[in-house]
């Protein structure tokens, strides 16, 4: 029994900090800014769920890297489940961010270089479940895919990450935005902000931890 | 005097700064009436149970592994 608490804090951590993300999210004191008012409250659900899709995607590369040097298969599974919990987080940030812009920027869709990249973001790591479902060969699968995987990274890097920065967009930080920006994030904020990036990337790493136990076993289950 | 009236310049654009910081509309009704409690509760609990699926789900697995195992 203490061995499985002892293997399983992190679990109970995720949850803690996701109450505690919650409960202060929405009690705790934010800057009284224009245009966004109480909705800067989200930063602790939209921006979290980037951040989340960010590291599940490193955990992807990591993996297909792995891979590439090891070419043990277990890797690979850890890769694609990784990539499958990052979409998730990719198409919770995506919705979450169009409500947010529909009552902040006016439409739920404006023509931004931040979204624009995100979206190709997503499209790219589409084509990575794409392209394992068009390949039958399991080793060929997965070395393809670990090759695919690490080009699919840079394009996100470089859509959500370099380009916005290049251009004006109406994304925080980057560009002019009057309504709220870096200097905006105190320390009322960063309170609740960090605990919830790691509290909602802690939650997606245990159900992406199901995810791969499950694919062990269905794999285990095949090969008997 | 040049100073005093450079002074009142720059005070009044601070203030109205001021004042306009005081003018963004805040949902403290709701906080103050204590109706956001609800509100907290309910997410709250919502997550409680999605929390308590994962952990069936969890156990589950685990047992499946156990299985496989044994034989």
């Amino acid at each position: 029994m203490n061995k499985k608490i002892l293997a399983n804090w992190w679990k109970a951590l995720a949850v803690i900090l996701v109450f505690y993300t919650l409960i202060m999210g929405f009690l705790g004191p934010v800057p009284t800014l224009a245009i966004l008012h109480e909705t800067i409250r989200n930063l602790f659900f939209h921006v979290t769920m980037w951040f989340g899709l960010m590291i599940m995607m490193i955990v992807n590369l990591v993996y297909s890297l792995r891979f590439l040097s090891k070419g043990k298969l277990k890797d690979d599974i850890y890769a694609e489940e990784s990539a499958t919990t990052g979409m998730y987080f990719g198409v919770a940030g995506l919705i979450t961010g169009m409500i947010w812009a529909n009552y902040t920027w006016g439409a739920p869709w404006v023509n931004d270089p931040q979204l624009n990249g995100a979206a190709a973001t997503m499209l790219a790591y589409s084509a990575y479940f794409i392209l394992r479902n068009a390949i039958e060969d399991e080793q060929k699968r997965a070395k393809l895919a670990a090759v695919y995987s690490i080009f699919a990274f840079v394009m996100m890097i470089v859509f959500i990450q370099v380009l916005p920065k290049l251009t004006d967009t109406l994304h925080p930080g980057r560009g002019g935005n009057p309504g709220f920006n870096t200097y905006d994030m105190d320390s009322d904020l960063r309170m609740v902000f960090y605990p919830a990036i790691i509290g909602w990337t802690l939650l997606g790493t245990w159900i992406m931890s199901l995810r791969i136990r499950l694919k062990i076993i269905e794999h285990q289950q095949h090969i008997n | 005097m040049k100073k005093v009236i450079w002074l009142i310049v720059i005070g009044t654009f601070v203030f109205n700064y001021l004042l306009a910081q005081g003018e963004v509309e805040m949902a403290d009704e709701m906080r103050s009436n204590g109706k956001i409690y609800v509100v907290v509760a309910v997410a709250c609990i919502v997550f409680a149970v999605i929390t308590a699926y994962i952990i069936s789900v969890d156990r589950k697995i685990s047992k499946l592994e156990k299985s496989l195992k044994k034989p």
